[in-house]
């Protein structure tokens, strides 16, 4: 009497979904067909050349490669895809850069102990959160000392440095700098006393109104010249303020982005119970707005992380001033594809890996409209 | 506490001022030295991250006649708009970066050319299928140019002047020059000659390439140092001699040894064994003899890193020395 009838087969599972996504009108048919005929032409041939015939360390008659005439593609034009024997030998500069081998076990704490800063950060319910916190904050400054030298370690000039390590060095630092001078900025303009709301509108402006690379040739050329010639900067510390102030003016207006967007009843209530400017701020309006401004601070850090890559025109070599440096080597000439390839895979790894993490907060703080009503 | 900080630091920039570049480099215990971010054959990290090329060799030649050890040199990396500043502001003691000497630069920007260690030239290259012989030949050709060089403006010059047309395609990088030549997008690329050798070299097929004869443009490369300081000039100019002097004189980084026993008399005096040259330069007085044992003669580096048994394959054509058809000539060592 009661049988429950199923639903038509052409609404669910998988045919249901395939009718509904990808074939639900004709337009709709024939953009379906057409991508799934482009994959098929695309997807065999990138993966036949990046895996299936491509060098890893030996190429077709089984030497080990160490120059790109010894490439598969290079003895026989119709035998082999990608040379990725030029990363293989290439690897530690692209890690390390021009880091001593016999100091490299520094660097490599120096990520593990990166890797452990990020954890609570990433992982809300790791137990002993607290603990790992403290060690984050500390971070930095054991971070600067393993890295750079002193307390016993034997120094390691910047000018050693490359690859991902200054693409690292940068990207966290300016990101990390970055967040707190945003809210004093952001906070700043939108002060009632108009010589500070001044001050921070005009260095927002300013920073924002300039493109990375002058800045970038603010620090590394002019910054020198008014300085005395005794007192030296070091380049990656010169190229560190221009990303860091710029990245700052930028968050400052993501962050005021989400300051504008709290109800004046929220201010209200905070005031009529008492609380004082910064109570108000840190209790009850900052941790709102920053959870509204989660896309777009991922979105402009995300932007810097790339960005940093123009620190190649100062003459500091990160990771894809390692591979243009590689390609300039009569050794691995030609090979700009596998380079290239590479550096954005780990490019892409690391953004990605970030507007992951992105979309998991606003999952667990589930930002949206009906924030608060929840 | 400020203004003290400040008065010190005058003070500091006095004292620093009056002291040379070569008491500077020596009090320091390494040379620094600007090079390009990677440029085949001149300066470029090889796969152990050493730097290597004919520009890194000049540094090291440097940094051997000031300490008699070749790893005694850091290199600073820059581009062809930080070199400039680079130097001026003091953060190298001198720049080999494959850098023109022009007037302007010597004159207007306040550096101090000592040398020439490499002539190159603006040149031609086509596809051999082109069976073009000749720029002259090229009426019509679309013509890969980077923008906003002297290159554009002497090839405008030299099309105009032999009456033929062509059309030019602006690219902005060498590698979107090869990019183009490559998917023929353009007959023609133009460039530096030791720029197109790495592009043919680049190259899958590099036979399936030819790099025309003419040249068409000067482009005298060498290292540079700031103006004023002639006593430290005059040793980066003299590494360089060195090396140039040790070819004409057959003197290698293999026989030099057996050369400090020789009975020709500007042999004995450049490698120290006669005269004090070394102290005229406040240098040790075997300076001349450890750039030809640790570095070698202008030839050995020239063959090691650009000549013809390598990718690049860079004749001597007007670097090879004045008795042998070329231009390069170093002053008599006396």
């Amino acid at each position: 009497m009661n049988e429950v009838r199923k639903p038509p087969v052409a609404t669910t599972g998988i045919i249901g979904w395939l009718r509904l996504n990808l074939f639900f009108n004709w337009t709709n048919s024939l953009i379906t067909l057409f991508v799934i005929y482009c994959l098929y032409q695309f997807i065999p041939w990138i993966l036949d050349w990046t895996i299936f015939s491509a060098d890893f360390k030996y190429n077709y008659l089984g030497e080990q490669i160490a120059n790109q005439e010894m490439c598969s593609r290079n003895l026989d034009p119709e035998n082999g895809g990608a040379c990725w024997a030029v990363i293989y030998v290439r690897f530690y500069q692209f890690i390390y850069g021009f880091y001593p081998k016999v100091e490299v076990w520094r660097v490599n704490i120096a990520y593990a102990m990166l890797a452990l800063a990020l954890l609570p950060l990433l992982y809300a319910k790791l137990p002993y959160r607290k603990y790992f916190l403290y060690f984050t904050y500390i971070f930095p400054v054991i971070a600067y000392f393993l890295l750079n030298g002193g307390l016993g370690f034997t120094e390691v000039s910047t000018n050693k440095w490359g690859g991902l390590l200054v693409t690292l060095v940068l990207g966290c630092t300016g990101i990390a700098l970055a967040f707190p001078i945003g809210i004093m900025l952001a906070l700043g303009r939108r002060s009632k006393l108009p010589v500070i709301s001044m001050m921070c509108t005009l260095f927002i402006e300013f920073i924002r109104g300039v493109p990375l690379i002058t800045l970038l040739f603010f620090g590394m050329v002019m910054l020198p010249l008014f300085l005395p010639e005794g007192i030296d900067m070091d380049g990656l510390v010169r190229v560190l303020v221009a990303v860091t102030l710029f990245q700052s003016a930028y968050m400052a207006e993501v962050i005021r982005g989400g300051l504008q967007a709290i109800p004046p009843g929220q201010y209200e209530a905070a005031k009529s119970l008492g609380m004082s400017y910064w109570r108000m701020n840190l209790l009850i309006i900052l941790p709102q707005a920053i959870r509204i401004s989660i896309p777009p601070i991922v979105n402009t850090s995300i932007g810097l992380f790339k960005d940093t890559t123009l620190v190649i025109i100062v003459g500091i070599l990160d990771l894809l001033g390692i591979g243009r440096g590689t390609l300039a080597d009569t050794n691995w000439l030609g090979l700009s594809y596998e380079i290239y390839f590479f550096v954005s895979l780990v490019f892409f790894i690391f953004t990605f890996g970030m507007s992951r993490y992105s979309l998991y907060l606003e999952k667990k703080l589930k930002t949206g409209i009906n924030m608060g009503a929840d | 506490m400020k203004k003290l900080l400040s008065i010190f630091a005058v003070v500091a920039f006095a004292f620093s001022a009056h002291a040379g570049t070569l008491d500077d480099v020596k009090n320091r215990g390494f040379l620094k030295c600007g090079v390009t971010t990677g440029l085949a054959g001149f300066a470029a990290p090889d796969d152990s991250g050493e730097w290597a090329g004919l520009d890194a060799d000049m540094c090291r030649a440097v940094a051997v006649a000031v300490f008699g050890d070749r790893s005694k040199v850091e290199f600073i990396t820059t581009t062809g708009k930080s070199r400039f500043p680079t130097l001026a502001s003091g953060e190298v003691d001198m720049l080999a970066r494959n850098t023109t000497w022009t007037i302007s630069r010597d004159v207007n920007l306040g550096f101090e050319f000592v040398g020439v260690n490499f002539y190159d030239g603006q040149g031609f290259m086509v596809p051999s299928a082109l069976g073009v012989s000749s720029a002259t030949e090229l009426d019509g050709a679309t013509v890969c140019i980077q923008t906003g060089t002297t290159t554009e403006l002497n090839l405008a010059d030299f099309f105009r002047l032999n009456g033929i047309s062509y059309e030019a395609l602006p690219i902005e990088t060498n590698d979107e020059g090869k990019e183009n030549l490559f998917a023929g997008r353009c007959d023609v690329y133009t460039t530096d000659a030791s720029g197109l050798s790495s592009t043919r070299a680049a190259a899958s097929n590099p036979d399936k390439w030819v790099v025309l004869p003419e040249i068409i443009s000067k482009e005298p490369l060498g290292p540079l140092v700031r103006h004023g300081d002639h006593q430290w000039g005059d040793v980066v100019r003299w590494s360089l001699n060195a090396m140039i002097i040790a070819e004409e004189l057959g003197i290698t980084s293999e026989n030099v040894d057996a050369q400090t026993s020789s009975n020709v008399p500007e042999v004995l005096r450049l490698l120290g064994v006669e005269g004090n040259y070394g102290e005229m330069l406040e240098l040790s007085n075997d300076w001349a003899y450890q750039i030809i044992k640790q570095i070698g003669n202008y030839s050995e580096s020239y063959e090691a890193n650009v000549g013809p048994d390598t990718p690049l394959e860079i004749a001597r054509g007007l670097n090879a020395l004045w008795t042998q058809g070329g231009i390069l000539y170093a002053p008599p060592f006396r």
